[in-house]
């Protein structure tokens, strides 16, 4: 019984995710793919959910859902176009984009398959006190990396807007 | 904890299902007349000149950005803030380090003007 | 505490004694819990949203020296109802240049995260619908997706009030949110739970309002901006923009975006009171006075903490004229930001210094 909800609840979401992330490609309307992406987002923080991951499904949908979204709809708003119906120019590109899109995938599957993922009988903790422990102790400099690539991804951004207004 | 997110998904599921009802309902009561003039862009009356969907400003996108940043850096406070009493001087230093360096993002945006509205 | 269960909670442990034997499984009775909850939540929305379109109306006649409405029923407390019925028989039009899909979604999306939001408020001891253990996180993190709709219903009327509406609503939403995130912290510090029944259980002796004087002052001007509502109203600006985003639905449309917005109102102000104001716990009296105060049922202490925030919020629409865009968002950015951060550093610093006084 249990088994069959949690089989349910992947196929549902994996299917909205799959679903919304083909429409970001194929829709012809930029915007559209912009809502679509935000409900991919949406998609997997379900996913994070059934993982039991319940921290990084709220920080999935707050970031992504949340923020990303934003980002990318107003990045939209800030390019020239002429007609929306056909703002999302797919044709010249594809090619290039398919190429990438299996490369990362060949990675992946690699990384996944070659990875000696630890098999224990123990429970994994996935509570945000331990998040925060591990955060801040055995993960320190990674954590403050991340810092430092949010500094530096703010002054790039900055730089990069200012560029375009005065273009 | 599954269980308590299976209800979650049924609030959603819920949440999205009463509008759909509800406007259906009314689509039962309501008259349906509708002439051109009613269809037409509302804009005071006056008949709308261009198009809508056109260039908007930088601000925007610049507010968006630092608020991207800034909303990284709340994934990151919320468990520090949970373990905070437990973690000692180390794990305050180490907020303090990663908040300074936000910081110093924050006043370089800040200087460039990107938190003015243009 | 409150050893005697109070109405609502022996009203919820009926229900699971009745439902028990019927259903037998014990996860599938915490379902049908969780499913009483969501029906609680759902009658709750919709008789708030009617008694707060007709408070509203009294309290801004009773702010302007005038009656409100007062025609039908005593005090005319049956206003709402005939609105209600009024707003079901209007026509569902749909302007002819509009995205159809955007545009007919919106206000279906925005009615989602109002509703799941409320799924971890605490109503009262053992009456949080759905306790989570990243609850105060979970409520962020839903109504932070609330910015979607507006976008959508600002883009998809392809109406310019419209677009302009729907980008202000979504610039001051992200503007503000950081504030009103951050000022929840220093609470968070002092408890070390995101779990909303921790947060209020730990002010049974003092509630954080005193803790946190400037951080509640942060959280209820950033919850004001994030319901966008006055003097933070540029995103239905009626003097400049009609209606915003909402210029181009009429009827039960329309009606769902209202109904979305009172529902917000009522979870921030819910949450000021479970986070700032002690939730449930009575007013922390001395002697026989907190005695009865702690006869009052927590749920009813609840309400009425979250009502005062309401009326609190009513009196800023009705007091203050709105701001200008650019004032609002330097508000929000060099005055509400920092604040909320130093006071992150300072509660640290606080914390820290009272653990070292008494010696732990």
């Amino acid at each position: 019984m249990n088994d069959m909800v949690f089989a349910t609840a992947f196929y549902i979401l994996a299917g909205i995710t799959i679903l919304s992330a083909v429409g970001v490609v194929f829709l012809k309307n930029i915007v559209h793919s912009a809502f679509l992406l935000a409900l991919a987002f949406f998609g997997v923080a379900g996913i994070y959910v059934l993982l039991n991951a319940e921290f990084l499904a709220a920080v999935q949908l707050l970031v992504y859902g949340g923020a990303i979204a934003v980002l990318i709809a107003f990045g939209v708003m800030l390019i020239q176009r002429r007609d929306m119906s056909s703002s999302n120019p797919d044709a010249a590109w594809s090619p290039l984009g398919l190429g990438m899109a299996v490369m990362a995938m060949v990675v992946f599957i690699a990384a996944i398959v070659l990875t000696q993922f630890p098999v224990t009988n123990v429970a994994p903790e996935f509570s945000v006190e331990g998040l925060a422990r591990l955060l801040l102790t055995d993960y320190v400099v990674a954590f403050e990396a991340a810092a430092v690539l949010l500094l530096a991804a703010m002054v790039g951004a900055i730089i990069l807007a200012k560029g375009a207004k005065e273009a | 904890m599954l269980k308590e997110y299976l209800a979650i998904s049924m609030f959603f599921i819920v949440a999205l299902l009463i509008p759909v009802a509800v406007i259906f309902i009314s689509r039962l009561v309501a008259p349906k007349k509708t002439t051109p003039e009613k269809e037409e862009v509302y804009e005071c009356g006056v008949d709308t000149v261009g198009d809508t969907w056109i260039r908007f400003k930088t601000s925007y996108f610049l507010y968006a950005l630092v608020f991207v940043v800034f909303d990284v850096e709340t994934v990151f406070l919320y468990p520090w803030a949970v373990q905070f009493q437990q973690l000692g001087t180390f794990a305050f230093v180490e907020m303090f380090i990663f908040i300074a360096i936000l910081v110093v993002g924050f006043w370089y945006a800040w200087k460039e003007g990107a938190l003015e509205w243009k | 505490m409150n050893s005697n269960p109070d109405l609502l909670t022996s009203l919820a442990g009926s229900i699971r004694s009745v439902l028990s034997p019927l259903i037998g499984n014990p996860d599938g009775v915490d379902m049908a819990m969780y499913g009483v909850g969501l029906l609680a939540v759902i009658t709750l929305i919709f008789t708030n949203a009617v008694i707060l379109v007709w408070g509203e109306r009294k309290v801004a006649g009773f702010m302007q020296s005038r009656y409100g409405p007062n025609r039908l029923g005593p005090w005319g407390l049956f206003q709402s109802i005939a609105d209600v019925l009024k707003l079901m028989s209007k026509e569902d039009y749909r302007p002819k240049l509009v995205d159809k899909w955007v545009w007919a979604l919106a206000p279906i999306i925005m009615f989602a995260p109002a509703v799941a939001a409320y799924a971890v408020l605490p109503f009262g001891k053992d009456l949080v619908p759905v306790d989570l253990n990243i609850g105060i996180f979970y409520f962020i993190a839903v109504s932070s997706i609330t910015t979607i709709p507006l976008l959508m219903a600002g883009w998809g009327s392809n109406n310019k009030y419209s677009l302009i509406g729907g980008m202000r609503a979504v610039a001051q939403m992200v503007s503000y949110e950081i504030p009103l995130v951050f000022s929840m912290l220093g609470a968070i510090m002092l408890v070390g739970s995101l779990k909303m029944s921790s947060i209020v259980e730990a002010q049974s002796h003092i509630w954080f309002v005193f803790l946190q004087p400037v951080a509640f002052l942060v959280y209820v001007i950033a919850a004001t901006a994030e319901t966008n509502r006055a003097p933070f109203d540029l995103v239905e600006g009626e003097s400049e923009i009609v209606a915003g985003p909402l210029t181009e639905y009429s009827g039960m449309r329309w009606a769902m975006f209202f109904l979305g917005e009172y529902a917000n109102l009522l979870a921030v102000s819910a949450i000021a009171s479970a986070v700032f104001l002690g939730g449930w716990q009575p007013l922390p009296l001395p002697g026989a006075l907190g005695d009865m105060m702690h006869a009052i049922p927590g749920w009813i202490w609840f309400a009425l903490k979250t009502y005062i925030m309401i009326f609190v919020f009513m009196w800023f629409r009705w007091t203050f004229p709105r701001f200008r865009v650019d004032q609002l968002m330097g508000f929000g950015w060099k005055v509400l930001l920092p604040l909320s951060l130093a006071n992150i550093l300072v509660t640290g610093v606080g914390i820290f210094l009272y653990r070292v006084a008494i010696g732990g």
